[in-house]
This record gives C-alpha cells, sequence and structure tokens, in this order.
C-alpha cells in the first residue's frame, strides 16, 4: 500500500489551496463571525465548491459523485483548514455523504445524494448528548410507534445542525442504536444555534416526542453503531486533514513572523529558546502529516489497519494543532493577543477541533484497544 | 514479472538457502559483527554468513562491482532489506567503513584510496573508526587542535581524539585534523586515514554508566601518515566532515528500523508482564496511555521514513524530511527504554547477579546505553539548530 499522493489527488490539492486562498481567506471567517451571518458560512462558496466536485468525492457515481475518496477529499479539508474556512464539509460531505452511501435505502440516496452533491442539500449528524465525543452512549430515545417512531432527547454539538436541511439522528431503540434521517423543519424539532469559540457552526437540538414514519430509518434498526464508526473515522480522517492544514498554516506565520520581527536589534528568530520549539514544531507537523495520508490511504484502500491509524492521525492531528496555536499566540507575543491579529483564530479554531469527534484522551484509548492492550 | 518482481524472488531463494538459521535470530548487542584483524566469532555461523554476503558484494549492496560491492540499483537494495527483514537475517557486518567512511571515499576519494580501501572493509577485513571528537571539540567540532603538519611525503601527527567507538577494535581510524592554524577554524582543517598498527597511536577505553566500554579517547603521538592518505584537498576537510556527519546521523536515525524488531517484545507486553491485565488491557491506565503515547509516536515516525522513502522512490525532489529522522528517532528510542523501564518497576534496577533475568539487566544497560543517541553524531539540540537554519531558514 502506498501513501504518497496519485498525480490526481496532487492536481486536486493545487486547486483547493488556490480556491481557498483567493475567495475564503480568513477575513471571510472574520466577517462571518462579526456579522453574525445566520448561516455561518457562504453558501455561494459552498456552490462553488459543489462544481468543482469536492461534494461528490465520497458519493457514488449513480448518483451523481465521483467516488474520487477520502485522501482527495483529505486534500481540500486541508486547504480549508489553512484559512479557517467555514463550510460544510466534514457535516455534508464527509459525514453526511459517507452514512447515507453506506446505509441509505435507492430510495433515500435518490433522495439526498444528488442534491447534496449539487450543494443544494445540508446533513448534520445529531450525535453527541454529554460533554464529550461518545458515541456508544446514546440515551435519546427511539420508540416504535404504530407504524414509524417517536423520538424524545437532546443532542448538543451538532455541527451545522441550524442550517442543515435533514438531521442524521443516533437513538436508542433498546436494541442498539439506530439511525434517523430527520428534516429539519419536523415538528417537535427545536434547534438552538450555539455561539462557539472558533465562530463555526454547532446548534443543541432537543426533540420532543418527534413523531417520524418506518422508511426514515437509516440502515438496519439497532445496526446503527456499526455505520457510524465507519463514517467517523472518515470524518475524523478529514477533520486530522483540515486540522493539519490549519497547524501548518500556523507554523509557517509564526515561523515568518520570527524571521520579521527584530528585538534587541536583531529578529527574534536568531534566540535559541524560540529556534528549538520552531525545529520541534515541523517534526510535530511533519510525523502528523505522515499519519494524515497513511489514514486516508487505508481508508481508501479499504486496509484492515483503518481504524488505528484513523486514531493515530487524530491524535496526533489534536496534539500538533494544539502546539502550533498556542506557541504561534505566544511566540507572536502581545500581538498574538490581539483580535485584530489572525493568529489567534487558530489557537481558537484548534479547541474545537480538538474536542470534535475525540480528543487525545479518546484516540490514545482506541488505538491502544486496537492493538489489544 | 517485472523485472524487480524477479529480482525479489531470486533474492529471497538466495537468502533462504544461504542465511544460516543461526543468523535468523535475535542478535543481541554482543553479536554483532564489525570485522576486522581484532574480530572474534562468538559462532562460526557469523563468519559463514559475513562470507557469503561479502561473496556477492551484499554488505555494501550500492557500491559499485569493481571494489567488491554489489552493484545494486536504490530499488534492488531496498528489496534486499526488506526480504532479509521479513527472513529476519541478521546484518552480516556493520561499522563506520560501511555507513561513513565508504560513502565519502567514493565521493571525495581518489581511484587509488577507493581500490586499497572498499574492498577490505566490504569483506570486513579490516575495522575503521573515528576520530572526530577532542576533549574541547564537541558540538564545537570545527575548533579541533589534533595537528597535522606536512613534511615532505608525510604528515605529522599528534593530538587527543575523544568519543572513539571501539577504537580498541579497529585497525584504522579516519580523522579530522588542522592542517592550519592561521585560518578561520573551519578553513584549516583536513582529513586524514591514519593505521592504528602505528605504536604511537594508543586507544583508551572508557568506562561509561552504563558499565561497557565501547567509547575510547585515543592519544596520536608523532604518528607518520603518508601524504597519500589525504582524501580530498588539504585544508578541505570540512566540507568531507559534513558530509560523513550526514552518513552518520542517517545511520543512527536508523534505530528502531532494525533487525531486531522482528524478534523485539512490544513494549505493551511488558506493560502487561509487569503491571498485569484487566480484560486484556494493561491493568494500569497511567502506563497504558504512556505505552499507547510512545507506540503511536513510534508508527507516526515510521510512516514519516516510509513517505520520505515513497517520495524519493516517485522521483520526488528530497524534501526537508532527513533532516529530522536523528533527531527523533533518537529521542524516541530514549523514550521507548523510560517507558519499559517504567513498566518494569523495581526489576529495571538490577545491575548485575541474583534477582533479576538477563533481559531486565540487558534492558537496564540499554536504557542507559540509549542516553548517547542523542549526544553522539551531533546533539539534539544540534540537529534543532540544523533544522531551524536548513530548513526554516532562521537567521543564525
Amino acid at each position: 500500500m502506498s501513501i504518497i499522493l496519485t498525480e490526481e489527488a496532487r492536481m486536486v490539492r493545487e486547486t483547493a489551496l488556490g480556491f481557498f486562498n483567493e475567495r475564503s481567506p480568513i477575513t471571510e471567517l472574520r466577517r462571518l463571525r462579526d456579522t453574525q451571518d445566520p448561516d455561518g458560512f457562504s453558501r455561494a462558496l459552498w456552490r462553488q465548491m459543489a462544481e468543482l466536485g469536492w461534494t461528490g468525492f465520497l458519493v457514488p457515481e449513480e448518483y451523481g459523485g465521483s467516488a474520487f475518496g477520502i485522501a482527495g477529499l483529505a486534500q481540500v479539508m486541508e486547504a480549508a483548514g489553512r484559512t479557517l474556512t467555514a463550510s460544510p464539509l466534514l457535516s455534508t460531505a464527509l459525514l453526511g455523504a459517507s452514512l447515507v452511501a453506506a446505509a441509505g435505502t435507492e430510495d433515500q440516496k435518490a433522495a439526498i445524494l444528488p442534491a447534496l452533491v449539487a450543494g443544494e442539500h445540508i446533513l448534520a449528524l445529531a450525535l453527541e448528548e454529554g460533554s464529550r465525543h461518545a458515541p456508544d452512549r446514546i440515551a435519546l430515545k427511539a420508540e416504535t410507534d404504530g407504524t414509524g417512531y417517536r423520538l424524545t432527547g437532546r443532542k448538543t454539538f451538532v455541527l451545522d445542525g441550524h442550517v442543515a436541511d435533514t438531521l442524521i439522528v443516533a437513538g436508542n431503540t433498546g436494541n442498539g442504536t439506530t439511525l434517523f434521517l430527520v428534516p429539519g423543519g419536523t415538528p417537535g424539532v427545536t434547534r438552538a444555534r450555539l455561539t462557539l469559540v472558533d465562530s463555526r457552526n454547532a446548534a443543541n437540538v432537543a426533540f420532543d416526542g418527534v413523531r417520524i414514519e418506518a422508511d426514515s430509518v437509516l440502515g438496519p434498526v439497532g445496526g446503527g453503531a456499526a455505520i457510524l464508526e465507519a463514517a467517523l473515522d472518515f470524518a475524523r480522517a478529514g477533520l486530522a486533514a483540515e486540522m493539519l492544514g490549519s497547524a501548518s498554516e500556523a507554523f509557517e506565520r509564526t515561523v515568518q513572523y520570527l524571521k520579521d520581527r527584530k528585538q534587541f536589534g536583531v529578529a527574534i528568530g536568531s534566540f535559541q529558546a524560540l529556534k528549538h520549539r520552531a525545529a520541534q514544531m515541523f517534526c510535530e507537523v511533519e510525523v502528523t502529516r505522515s499519519a494524515v495520508m497513511a489514514a486516508t490511504a487505508a481508508l481508501d484502500q479499504g486496509g484492515n489497519d483503518a481504524a488505528a491509524l484513523v486514531s493515530l492521525a487524530k491524535a496526533k492531528a489534536n496534539q500538533t494543532f494544539f502546539r502550533c496555536g498556542n506557541e504561534g499566540v505566544q511566540m507572536h507575543g502581545g500581538i498574538g493577543m490581539t483580535d485584530e491579529h489572525e493568529i489567534g483564530f487558530f489557537t481558537k479554531r484548534a479547541r474545537a477541533a480538538i474536542a470534535t469527534f475525540g480528543d487525545t484522551g479518546f484516540h490514545q484509548d482506541r488505538y491502544a484497544r486496537l492493538m489489544g492492550y | 514479472m517485472s523485472d524487480l518482481a524477479a529480482f525479489r524472488a531470486e533474492t529471497r531463494a538466495w537468502l533462504e538457502a544461504n542465511c544460516p538459521p543461526a543468523m535468523r535470530t535475535w542478535m543481541p548487542e554482543d553479536e554483532q559483527v564489525a570485522g576486522g584483524r581484532k574480530a572474534v566469532w562468538k559462532r562460526p555461523e557469523q563468519k559463514v554468513w559475513l562470507d557469503r554476503m561479502a561473496g556477492k558484494g551484499w554488505t555494501a549492496p550500492t557500491w559499485p562491482k569493481k571494489y567488491g560491492g554489489g552493484g545494486l540499483s536504490n530499488e534492488q537494495a531496498l528489496i534486499l532489506d526488506e526480504e532479509m527483514q521479513d527472513l529476519g537475517c541478521r546484518p552480516p557486518l556493520r561499522g563506520m567503513g560501511l555507513s561513513m567512511l565508504g560513502p565519502v571515499l567514493l565521493e571525495y576519494g581518489t581511484e587509488e584510496q577507493r581500490m586499497t580501501h572498499l574492498p577490505p572493509i566490504i569483506k570486513g577485513e579490516i575495522r575503521w573508526c573515528q576520530g572526530y571528537s577532542e576533549p574541547e571539540a564537541g558540538s564545537d567540532l570545527a575548533s579541533l587542535r589534533t595537528r597535522a603538519v606536512l613534511q615532505g611525503d608525510h604528515f605529522l601527527v599528534n593530538g587527543h581524539k575523544i568519543w572513539t567507538s571501539n577504537a580498541h577494535h579497529s585497525d584504522w581510524i579516519f580523522c579530522l585534523v588542522r592542517t592550519d592554524p592561521t585560518v578561520k577554524k573551519h578553513d584549516g582543517i583536513s582529513f586524514l586515514l591514519i593505521d592504528m598498527s602505528d605504536p604511537g597511536v594508543r586507544p583508551r577505553p572508557i568506562r561509561l554508566i552504563s558499565g561497557a566500554s565501547v567509547f575510547c579517547e585515543t592519544f596520536i603521538e608523532n604518528v607518520r601518515v603518508p601524504a597519500a592518505n589525504l582524501v580530498g584537498e588539504l585544508n578541505k576537510g570540512w566540507t568531507i566532515a559534513k558530509r560523513l556527519l550526514e552518513h552518520e546521523r542517517k545511520g543512527i536515525g536508523g534505530i528502531g528500523a532494525r533487525q531486531a524488531a522482528k524478534f523485539e517484545t512490544p513494549v505493551e507486553d511488558r506493560a502487561k508482564h509487569y503491571v498485569g491485565e484487566v480484560g486484556g488491557r494493561i491493568a494500569d491506565p497511567a502506563l497504558r496511555a504512556k505505552v499507547a503515547g510512545y507506540n503511536m509516536d513510534y508508527q507516526a515516525f515510521q510512516l514519516t521514513r516510509r513517505r520520505a522513502a515513497e517520495e524519493a522512490e516517485a522521483g520526488q525532489p528530497p524534501g526537508p524530511l532527513s533532516a529530522m529522522f536523528k533527531y527523533y528517532a533518537t529521542e524516541l528510542n530514549k523514550r521507548r527504554y523510560e517507558t519499559i523501564l517504567d513498566a518494569e518497576g523495581f526489576q529495571g534496577l538490577g545491575w548485575e547477579g541474583e534477582g533479576f533475568t538477563d533481559d531486565e539487566i540487558r534492558l537496564t544497560r540499554e536504557w542507559l546505553r540509549a542516553k548517547a543517541n542523542t549526544i553522539e553524531g551531533g546533539t539534539s539540540e544540534v540537529q534543532l539548530n540544523i533544522i531551524a537554519k536548513r530548513v526554516l531558514g532562521l537567521p543564525d
């Protein structure tokens, strides 16, 4: 198995780097934040991303996608991470697409996937219920009610939850976890947008005896855990790629600052106390890159070590982004504390991204379990 | 079948037929073969294996055939390495002749120097050591003071080298010497090959914290060295010295990818052994997290080596990755031993005698030996300086 990029993936990478640089620099995230944009992302930008085919990388050709794969999509995620672009890539192109493509009926796929690929259908996974990632602890009640189900409970940290056309809800059916496709406007669904430190989208969603039909079930009843686990690994790997992009950018900006900023009559980058930490960050960024590349390659090629590699990639991305974000602020000194300067956006995003789909402790423990200890 | 696939099949068949079973076992530190006139053979198979591999030139797989090397391409050498690892074959020969001096002679040596020195290195007949550091020249290597004065057809050499690994087992020493004390320190250094059979060259072993004595200090007193033993130009030795250090770092950075990997007990198994298991997991969650953290960084680093190799094979320009290998591999290796000793508890504290297994004593000694990894061949701090300067472009 090869972990380096194919020629096609490298072309995607070049295109994506140019695209986000030009159309979605960090000023765009600042604008969304400062104008309290109701969507929290740019629909125009999302449509352009759809036109480039990125929304269809995990969607089969018969539903309008290209099935190009996660290694390719990771290039887009990484480029988006460099400019901290807010978009439904994670919620929709990664999680939504992989869940529906993997578990959907013909009707469900036909109803959702072509619209998703066109950039006209946003999905959100309503999974978390506690204060941290716990995909195996689902309390939201899903009771049978005639020919359908009734959902009662609360979800939190639902990415893009307030703008989703369809929520994918993880419910407890007594015999395990079951996934449901619930249109965002269904009576009894209450969505409360959260304002997060990283200015990205998440919502609390309450389900107050929400009545849905049996054809809303996604995948086998009681068999949602395995489907979730597989799709979450795509999301974790993609998010790790995004975090790698953000960490690389924060790191490179910081190195540039070390060359530009003068104190005591010299560039502060000549001080060994800073040089060594910068060199260590370089090493961590590079080993993280290798882990992300190996994880996405293994997912695309169906390697049986894919799950462990994904946990490796997410854990390394967590540690490295944390480090590059915090060192970024510290090495920028006072200016790094200001809202006007962009380096602080990275450290805020790092916190949110680390908590999403498993922090370092979660993935270390999962890795150990998968490796038999 | 492609040429490379055919080469792989032939190589495997040859290895299976020619590598003695005793040489497909875990290799203790004291069974490494470094050759030379003073070689001690702990097992007869070591010599058989060395002679067979040297006969094919596979002790130096990529060196040209005219010097006795294997003449393999990089791809073929990688295949040979993979097949040897897969079968658990021990490296037939190791040493500074193979890993450092040979590559430098191939690049900077005269044809006569190559014809003289490369064949005995490949056959394991001559063992080399490295005369670089001095008591007053450690990380600041270029301030070295061992003096070589050109007197007609020879140099007269006087000086004091230190940390000369295995000097007391070696036949020849490659030395950095000062040939011009009047110019800037980097501009007055030359690279000289010295025969240690001269009684003026006296190595003295140094007892280390691990109890072993792999390092020496070497005194050089009024030794006459033929002028023909100068490698490269007079006073241009620093360039060669740096190139050789790159080869040295590559070798030290290779720690962890060694033959032993196939036979080593995984750290997690040791942890289970000492602290017990609960439901198949290491019973102590703090130790479990530490083991997982180490294993994950180790795997991420191995993936980085692989990525660098794949990029090179795909013909992509060499990236900046190699600059980090020495630093990262050696820091990881130290962490590996610290994690093992954490797991062992009291059992990791034995020095010798009753109460401890041979394995436990060995690991304790290796734990101490590993401390040198981040000092020798350029300290971790020097490596970070190099990354900061060459890769990140940070100013002096």
